[in-house]
């Protein structure tokens, strides 16, 4: 009988999993409410008002749609190199049995598992040995560094229920290596490299620490950020940001789960 | 054709024309060549730009700095290491690492129900739900993340008016009082770092502990109950053992990221510094490459120490 009991879910439990899924929401919520208020020279809550203009005033910063382009270009340009490399590493590593074959995907993970600053400071002590310039390159080197780990588990994870008999079979039936990537590999990798690719670009969109290291004087949005954290000196801007910046990683992550639902997860732990 | 005609699979078919057939038949011919001109850009890019960069600092531990003209001296010596052993500097790393395992074992306190009932009771569209829960703060901005709570530890925030409204103003006070962990406000006090910390990692600690669970077989907590143990010796006995190995995987990350963090600290937190925070100062105003990439090694060594002891555990299954 005693078992029974335990099928039903205990009161205690299910209290400290809403308490701790509340913990995990409520303070990103608050910044929502934020963006709206009237109070722009302290953190007082509740909001003595609640306004849309410092929207309209946000809208007007061309500091702000600087930086945004930046992180945006910088995103694209990382998301496309990682896709590359972590589908190359993904491909030979599934596929084949080598020597070196758990040293290269430890050499994969090693950029993300490792602190970021280590990344970041050993980058820009490389870039000043080598005396090369900071630049929009210098970012995107560091960022695409680090992506290529979230492609290469969203495609190792797939190319792992590829069945080789399907690579063979298009093969016997006289389709060439490429032609055998583009109408056998590619449609079943497919939503698997889309998904990776959003959580790549959501992961360089978001950077900070290694980007501190490569940036130079330029300002990627989460820099932007970082300054206004640091030294708040436009507060009611720094919330309308803040919440612009939620809702855009949001989409990204909402539809990597929706791809990758069914079967393998989206491999996020490494982050 | 007339250049593959040697090779055996030429005795039944004929050779593909073109570049990309000809190509497309060596890679079939020789896997080995396929392999290689798939790892040569991932390798020469992780390789030689990360693991080259990597090498260089590490090098640059040995040198050290003239203490007169602030220039680095290109000899190798130990004397950097010295450096780290001076009683400011060790305490850096002391402060550092108790606060990594504060920060960890508070994340499995948490992140244990929240594992538990997503692995055991959530089913269907809850589980989705709990899945998402999760990963949407997992992956949301880190900087909007620590942001949300400056606006909360803020004097004039949200908890100082909660906690008004209850009449309990003076348990902050209290505890901003108290030595090491209090302070002006919780918003520069280690007590507000430490909160950020556990909030910042927590479902990094969660996933991996519901990973563990989720191979807990259901008939294994039942069969504890029905030989009569309490819920209390179920957990302790069954339940704990079996999800040991996800904590351990979930602690690699709550303890690695917060042994190379400094920007929590520096926002959110009193002068004190931390591991990051000091090779960041080193390597930028002051331009001590030297002490900061000594500094950089730490973290390395105690998180080699530790992935080596979670190894041993068999963390690595639950990752």
């Amino acid at each position: 009988m005693r078992s029974d009991k335990q099928n039903r879910t205990p009161m205690g439990l299910k209290i400290a999993a809403g308490i701790g899924l509340a913990f995990l929401h409520l303070p990103i919520l608050l910044i929502f409410l934020y963006a709206f208020t009237t109070e722009d020279k302290s953190y007082q809550f509740p909001p003595p008002g609640l306004t849309l203009k410092w929207f309209a005033v946000t809208w007007n910063r061309p500091d702000v749609w600087e930086a945004l382009s930046l992180s945006v270009r910088v995103a694209s340009i990382s998301t496309v190199v990682a896709l590359v490399l972590g589908t190359l590493c993904a491909a030979a590593i599934s596929q084949t049995k080598f020597f070196g074959r758990e040293a290269i995907s430890l050499l994969v993970i090693l950029p993300i598992a490792l602190p970021g600053i280590i990344t970041g400071i050993s980058l820009r002590s490389a870039f000043n040995l080598a005396e090369i310039p900071f630049s929009f390159w210098t970012i995107v080197l560091g960022h695409a560094t680090f992506c290529v780990v979230v492609v290469y588990n969203n495609a190792v994870a797939r190319f792992r229920r590829v069945s080789g008999s399907l690579i063979e079979a298009s093969m016997d039936l006289g389709a060439d290596g490429f032609q055998t990537f583009r109408h056998v590999i590619l449609p079943n990798i497919g939503t698997a490299l889309l998904a990776g690719g959003m959580l790549a670009f959501a992961l360089s969109f978001d950077e900070v620490i290694v980007t501190t290291f490569t940036a130079g004087q330029q300002a990627t949005l989460p820099i932007w950020m970082l300054e206004e954290l640091v030294r708040p000196r436009q507060r009611p801007v720094t919330n309308v940001v803040a919440m612009v910046v939620v809702l855009v990683t949001f989409l990204p992550i909402l539809a990597a789960y929706y791809l990758t639902r069914d079967g393998d997860q989206i491999s996020g732990q490494g982050k | 054709m007339s250049s593959a005609a040697s090779a055996p699979s030429a005795a039944m078919l004929p050779g593909r024309g073109g570049l990309g057939g000809a190509l497309s038949d060596a890679f079939w011919r020789n896997p080995k060549l396929l392999l290689f001109v798939m790892l040569t850009p991932p390798l020469l890019w992780l390789g030689i730009i990360y693991l080259g960069s990597l090498f260089a600092l590490l090098i640059q531990s040995f040198f050290s700095i003239d203490e007169f003209s602030g220039l680095v001296v290109r000899e190798f010596t130990l004397k950097t290491y010295g450096e780290l052993l001076r009683p400011s500097n060790l305490d850096i790393i002391v402060r550092t690492v108790t606060m990594a395992g504060l920060v960890t074992i508070a994340s499995a306190i948490i992140a244990f129900p929240i594992a538990y009932f997503a692995a055991r009771y959530a089913k269907g569209r809850w589980k989705a739900v709990f899945y998402l829960g999760v990963m949407l703060p997992l992956w949301s901005s880190y900087l909007v993340k620590v942001y949300a709570w400056k606006l909360i530890l803020a004097k004039e925030g949200i908890l100082s008016w909660i906690f008004d409204k209850l009449h309990l103003t003076f348990l902050i006070e209290g505890w901003l009082a108290l030595p090491v962990v209090g302070g002006n406000s919780l918003s520069v006090s280690l007590t507000g770092t430490f909160l950020v910390f556990v909030y910042v990692w927590l479902p990094f600690m969660i996933l991996p502990v519901q990973a563990a669970l989720e191979r807990v077989p259901g008939n294994l907590l039942e069969a504890s109950a029905d030989l009569g143990a309490s819920p209390r010796q179920t957990f302790v006995n069954v339940l704990l053992p079996l999800a040991l190995p996800g904590i351990i995987a979930g602690s690699i990350f709550t303890f690695s990221l917060t042994l190379g963090d400094y920007i929590i600290p520096q926002i959110i937190g009193t002068s004190h510094r931390f591991i990051g925070m000091a090779v960041y100062a080193h390597q930028g105003t002051a331009g001590n490459i030297p002490l900061a990439a000594a500094f950089t090694v730490v973290p390395v060594v105690i998180m080699g120490i530790y992935l080596w002891l979670a190894k041993r555990a068999g963390a690595f299954n639950a990752l």
